[in-house]
């Protein structure tokens, strides 16, 4: 098991790998309580991104709507434990299977009527918009009032109930990050991965080598969805309220779609480094903004936008496959 | 000889016009039947009947024993039908050798898949080529590993849809000898839709000429290259002197 895993991968790559680990293990230790909260959003984007990325980047559907997985996620495990008082990891195993009969039932309908490309990422939009609009009106969940989840104060972390200092979301969520990224690496080396692959290429030509290809772009988008559940559950228990109009939102799954285009899609180390460089560049020009006293709301987007250009016009392919190339890490033929 | 494919009175009609119009054909098992005419005669259509880009109006397509027509392009590849496109089309962004392995995965396990497409790799003489993108080929390559892919779902009939086209006489004969080799040693039953009669000509056991959608001529190549229809509406009297 363990060694299948790692092979096919070069010494020099997993060295990188766990000197990677390593740093993000020991972070906590160094970063105070600011840096700690951007470190978080990284690790959400990232884990989130990995998950988007299994349906446009291994099988080329463009979801535009994954807060629609998230936020059923969020809403899910948060309703069950306000209301019920069922923990967040009970929590998954029905956010979870939600969050993927919602996926199935996206697909169902695109892949079964033959909606494909812009068409597709328009239903995925308003799909999400509607549950938006939906939870909206859904007293049980708080409706527009937004639904809170308790707040204490916790003399130590209570992993089982994710109650606790940020650090333990820090850990659950590289956790969760280094899992997805083993899945993707493992799905891609088996047949289904490879399916994706030719499907996202050439679905016709996909078809003619015997790929029924509405059931693996059904498994994607359930699996994808599913994942992005897991990232909810995380969500609502970190920020401890959930409002609609924010978990719902378009921004929210545009925000998702950055971390892998910018990083690369379709890599697997894509998503992680492209969260990384949004978040430390909009942070460090947060900071150097302060510094300079001027203080604007909405810099992050505008930041952000501007990453998005320039990766556009200088790296299309994205920031990682650049870069592997010229680190030694380009991939064994 | 047994008939492993068997069409009857297929037609297909596009708005008013009538592409195919009541074609039968069988092809015995282990042979390598050609499908020609001029352009416009309804061979692709056909082509695509059989491959199951869509259904047939009227008529019924048999498949080793069993119906194929209605059925979706990826279920009549699992049946064993394998196919290359007029248009070639590999996954552009993967390499030569995972383009061959998706095909392979359809019956193998990952491990197996490996080397039964490393097998054909080197059957197809791309195995040095094995790990540069399917994009960067040439277009001869890229016909050698359309038929990679297509050989590597393990199929009993291969279809080829104007596999010579473009291809320089010397690349071309190639091509027939590596079919007449799998036709020879795996006996693998091939039906062609062709342009190049020199190819044809070559490869062909059975040969059917279709002309405004309709069969005209069907026998050896031998016989149909000597009927006067043919001759008239396709060859020319010149192609035979």
């Amino acid at each position: 098991m363990i060694t299948s895993l790692v092979e096919g991968v070069r010494p020099r790559t997993l060295i990188g790998l766990l000197v990677l680990l390593m740093l993000l293990l020991g972070a906590p230790f160094v970063a105070g309580d600011y840096l700690l909260t951007v470190l978080i959003l990284f690790l959400y984007f990232a884990y989130v991104g990995q998950a988007w990325n299994i349906m446009m980047g291994f099988a080329g559907q463009l979801s535009l709507g994954h807060a629609l997985y998230v936020g059923l996620g969020a809403y899910t495990a948060a309703a069950l434990f306000v209301h019920f008082g069922v923990g967040p990891w009970l929590g998954l195993l029905a956010a979870v299977p939600i969050a993927a009969a919602a996926g199935a039932f996206v697909g169902f309908l695109a892949f079964r009527f033959r909606i494909a490309g812009v068409y597709f990422a328009i239903l995925t939009i308003a799909v999400a918009e509607f549950a938006r609009i939906g939870f909206e009106h859904l007293t049980w969940t708080g409706a527009t009032a937004g639904l809170f989840l308790p707040v204490a104060q916790y003399a130590h972390n209570d992993l089982w109930n994710l109650r606790g200092h940020p650090v333990m979301f820090y850990y659950v969520l590289l956790g969760a990050t280094a899992l997805a990224f083993i899945a993707c690496r493992a799905m891609l080396q088996s047949r289904v991965g490879y399916f994706w692959l030719a499907i996202r290429e050439d679905e016709q030509a996909a078809r003619a080598v015997g790929i029924d290809t509405f059931r693996y772009k059904m498994i994607a988008v359930m699996i994808s969805a599913g994942m992005a559940a897991f990232a909810g559950v995380i969500y609502a228990f970190y920020y401890n309220n959930l409002f609609p109009e924010q978990v719902f939102n378009i921004s929210q799954s545009i925000l998702i779609v950055l971390a892998p285009f910018v990083g690369g899609l379709g890599t697997l180390f894509g998503p992680i480094l492209g969260a990384f460089v949004l978040e430390m560049v909009a942070e460090s020009m947060r900071v150097l903004l302060q510094w300079l006293g001027v203080d604007l709301p909405g810099t992050n987007q505008l930041f952000f936008g501007v990453v998005l250009l320039l990766v556009v016009i200088a790296l299309p392919e994205g920031v990682w496959p650049w870069l592997r190339g010229r680190i030694g890490m380009e991939q064994k033929p | 000889m047994s008939i492993l494919l068997r069409i009857s009175a297929v037609s297909k009609r596009f708005r008013g016009l009538v592409a195919v119009d009541r074609v039968s054909l069988d092809v015995p098992e282990h042979s390598i039947f050609a499908v020609i005419g001029p352009n416009g005669a309804g061979k692709t259509t056909l082509f695509n009947i059989i491959a199951g880009a869509f259904p047939p109006d009227a008529g019924t397509v048999i498949f080793a024993g069993q119906r194929i027509d209605g059925l979706s392009s990826d279920q009549i590849c699992r049946r064993g039908v394998g196919r290359t496109f007029q248009i070639v089309r590999p996954f552009p962004a993967l390499s030569v050798e995972d383009n061959v392995l998706v095909g392979a995965l359809l019956h193998r396990s990952p491990t197996a898949a490996r080397a039964h497409s490393h097998e054909i790799l080197r059957r197809l003489d791309l195995y040095a080529r094995r790990a540069q993108r399917a994009s960067e080929l040439t277009l001869p390559d890229r016909k050698r590993l359309e038929l990679a892919r297509a050989l590597a779902t393990d199929p009993k009939l291969l279809l080829l849809d104007e596999v010579m086209a473009g291809l320089r006489p010397s690349e071309a004969d190639r091509l027939v000898e590596t079919l007449k080799e799998l036709n020879r040693e795996r006996g693998l039953t091939i039906l062609l839709v062709e342009h190049v009669m020199r190819a044809v000509m070559a490869l062909a056991t059975h040969l059917l000429v279709m002309h405004h959608g309709a069969t005209i001529a069907e026998g050896s190549p031998d016989e149909v290259v000597r009927n006067q229809r043919v001759i008239d509406s396709y060859l020319g009297a010149e192609a035979i002197a």
